[in-house]
């Protein structure tokens, strides 16, 4: 009975939104903004299988590829910055001009070192997102409590196993939170890089729709776009749920005492 | 080393800052020079400074950078206002707030640059364009701060406000609009960044005046160090508007008995 | 052993400093059970970092059985006051107790006999697959006295460790302490601001004055080797060595109003 409330509340404004746009258009004689019914035909001639490996295949491949390169880095380098307080006083200033630079503005600079394949995408997407990882990552490991740190000492757990026991683990919930930014800027730069150079990939063929005017199938990549925004950040929501329940634990518990 | 820990570490950290960003520029300035990058590439730090100068001594460049910050104001104050007008009428009637949590989950995510070819289509290359994408992005941020911030009304001042039989309007002026202020302002932080961010995207990619056209342009008559200039002077708008927000922030909020943590959603 | 001689620690931020511990002489014998007492903000963290080697005084010296400590000393186990924040919540309690243990490399057989036995001793038998933040407070603290007791130290520093428990709670565990002490024969000091505690707990008590502290008296208490909440607190003899320390706290409370 909840659970059929809670799905009926979750449907019901979508339902009717996409509802009326569907009325709303059905007699559409704009050129811009076509009948839904067409924007589906579209979508189900424009995207076939075929297509979708063709176009958004290589895009999610450099977006997963630049998007883990930059966590590796920004967690590996936050972990170094957050743990040495003279390098993070040299470090905070920079890094803090770097990730005020709009991102989108890397890829006039990138495509002069690495062309315009997909090595300029990929970093171009590290380069754009690398920042909220980092500098979440130097907050959270700035934040490790002093008592955990104290007791990691006194019972002998150093080197590695400090920093991936104890370090780690205990900045990770705000080392998710920058992933999770890092993740949207991706998706932006994934599709920029491919508006401003490409061959294929989902932002290329958005942007050729719109310059052929063949507007059903660029409304149809729109919705792609979102669908796939929308799907990215619930499987990052679902990770996240899962590698962090301790965390939710803990705060429910504080907020209850 | 002991006696630098000893000093002032204030002072100390903002000398070791200084020294950072002089790093940078030396780096800049080296690696062409000795042949480490091609100077093409990345001119040496001293000709970019000089391209920076060269700049601000003409008429155009001013006029880009008051066309950003026009889009960039009026875009985020169109969005603050949409987002907190909709965030506290969505977020103060309990059925509202059920029936659109999955339409704000499902549109938060879409990237803002997926309305790029429609903002074309409509506006062209004008303010428009700009203005879509900035309004689209940073209301998101604002309504979601402000949801956040109507959730956190502590339901026992709502009690008493309602036995003392405040009116719907005093109890939102009382109750519920204090509550959400701090909120309301980390939501203009974020969507101040955020709309900036945007702001740039779209003259750079639509070609709609302002700093991110100027950067289009100078890579296409590749004017390196010129270009160079132009990302830099965006990276301190970046810089300013984010010391901005949040000293004007902590000074706006200093009433309030906790300046709070971001909520992180 | 634990010696301690002219301990001093000073700390400085910026141009001001701040004397915490003055002269701090006194030790530790092996298999006794110390309890140091002292008036609020005396320090007495200070210098239990100090003896567990997470703080470098400012002068004197502090020994382990012999060896002077540089760092945190082998065969030392610390219990910390604020349990909440010294066990690691992202870990289930067997996961804290096994960690300083495969940090100390003691093979997997010998862990899992260590952990199971430790987490016997506390009480805690069936909660090994818990994480701390699903124990109350008082279990929350058996887990960081079992995570101690499976480390097999010889000496177990303990700050402050039942401040935070409700009275009931304290009650069971300052019995716990006891036993365990009397059953696995380790060196405690246990530092404490609370005066009936560090008498029903000790076998001697050192009484710090206030800061900048040095060592206001010491005091055997020889109360009978089985103590019980009941009986030992009627005891005459308990009242009359807590007076003794009380009126010694006191003393040190005015001295450092004069």
């Amino acid at each position: 009975m909840n659970v059929l409330k809670k799905v009926v509340l979750a449907l019901a404004l979508p339902a009717v939104l996409f509802g009326a746009w569907w009325v709303l258009s059905a007699g559409s004689e704009s050129y811009y903004s076509p009948p839904l019914s067409k924007i589906l035909a579209a979508f189900r001639t424009t995207w076939t299988p075929t297509q979708l490996e063709a176009e958004v295949l290589p895009s999610l491949l450099r977006l997963f590829a630049g998007f883990a390169l930059a966590a590796l880095i920004g967690v590996g380098a936050g972990v170094a910055i957050g743990l040495n307080r003279r390098l993070r006083a040299v470090m905070e200033p920079v890094l803090e001009f770097f990730r005020a630079i709009p991102p989108p503005v890397l890829v006039p600079v990138i495509m002069l070192f690495a062309g315009i394949g997909d090595t300029m995408k990929v970093i171009v997407i590290v380069f754009g997102c690398i920042w909220p990882i980092l500098l979440n990552t130097v907050e959270g490991v700035r934040a490790v409590d002093s008592v955990v740190l104290d007791t990691a000492r006194s019972y002998g757990v150093n080197g590695t196993a400090r920093i991936t026991r104890v370090v780690l683990p205990s900045a990770s919930p705000q080392i998710a939170a920058g992933l999770r930014q890092a993740l949207s800027i991706a998706i932006i730069l994934m599709v920029i890089s491919e508006m401003f150079a490409a061959s294929n990939g989902l932002g290329f063929t958005i942007v050729q729709f719109q310059r052929s005017f063949a507007i059903p199938e660029m409304w149809s990549g729109i919705i792609l776009l979102g669908l796939l925004g929308f799907v990215l950040s619930l499987l990052f929501r679902l990770a996240e749920r899962r590698a962090l329940r301790w965390y939710e634990g803990l705060r429910a518990a504080q907020r209850s005492s | 080393m002991t006696t630098a820990r000893r000093g002032n570490p204030a002072g100390d950290t903002v000398l070791l800052g200084v020294a950072g960003l002089a790093g940078l520029l030396l780096i800049i300035e080296l690696m062409p020079r000795l042949g480490l990058v091609d100077e093409r590439f990345l001119p040496p730090a001293s000709r970019i400074m000089a391209a920076l100068a060269e700049e601000a001594a003409s008429g155009a460049f001013w006029t880009a950078l008051s066309d950003t910050l026009v889009a960039w104001a009026l875009g985020l104050a169109i969005a603050v206002a949409a987002g907190v007008l909709a965030g506290l009428v969505i977020g103060s009637v309990p059925a509202l707030r059920a029936l659109t949590a999955s339409t704000v989950e499902f549109l938060r995510p879409i990237p803002s640059v997926a309305l790029i070819p429609l903002a074309v289509l409509l506006y062209g290359t004008d303010l428009g364009s700009t203005l879509l994408l900035v309004c689209y992005a940073a209301f998101w941020q604002v309504l979601v701060q402000v949801l956040y911030g109507v959730a956190d009304v502590d339901p026992v001042a709502f009690e008493t406000a309602r036995s003392f039989r405040f009116s719907a309007w005093a109890r939102i002026r009382h109750v519920l609009w204090p509550t959400a202020l701090p909120y309301v302002f980390t939501g203009v932080r974020l969507a101040a960044s955020v709309a900036l961010v945007l702001a740039i995207t779209a003259e750079l990619v639509i070609g709609s005046p302002g700093l991110g056209k100027e950067i289009a342009v100078a890579q296409a008559s590749e004017a390196v160090p010129t270009m160079y200039a132009l990302i830099v002077v965006t990276g301190v708008l970046g810089v300013l508007i984010n010391l901005l927000a949040r000293t004007g922030e902590r000074r706006l909020l200093a009433w309030h008995q906790s300046v709070r943590g971001e909520v992180s959603a | 052993m634990l010696e301690v001689k002219g301990l001093r620690k000073v700390y400085q931020s910026g141009s001001r400093e701040v004397e915490a511990l003055r002269d701090l002489t006194f030790t530790v014998e092996n298999g006794d059970l110390v309890c140091l007492v002292g008036p609020s903000g005396c320090g007495k963290t200070t210098l239990l970092r100090c003896l567990a080697g997470l703080l470098a005084p400012t002068a004197g010296d502090v020994r382990v059985d012999g060896k002077a400590v540089d760092g945190p000393p082998e065969g030392m186990a610390v219990v910390f006051q604020e349990y909440g924040r010294s066990l690691f919540p992202w870990m289930n309690v067997r996961d804290n107790v096994e960690l300083p243990l495969k940090q100390k490399k003691v093979p997997k057989r010998r862990r899992q006999e260590l952990i199971e036995q430790s987490l016997d001793a506390v009480g805690l038998t069936g909660s090994a697959a818990a994480y701390p933040w699903q124990l109350s407070g008082g279990m929350q603290q058996r887990v960081a006295i079992a995570r101690a007791v499976a480390y097999e130290p010889r000496t177990l520093l303990m700050d402050e460790p039942f401040a935070a428990v409700d009275a009931q709670t304290r009650a069971d565990l300052e019995d716990l302490v006891r036993e365990l002490w009397k059953r696995l024969g380790v060196t405690i000091l246990f530092v404490t601001h609370d005066i009936d505690e560090s008498v029903y707990l000790g076998q001697r008590v050192v009484m710090l004055s206030s800061s900048p502290t040095v060592v206001q008296d010491e005091l055997l208490i020889d109360l009978p080797a089985d103590r019980d909440q009941l009986t030992t607190r009627a005891d005459p003899r308990f009242i009359a060595l807590r007076t003794r320390v009380y009126e010694q706290i006191q003393a040190a409370k005015k001295n450092a109003e004069r």
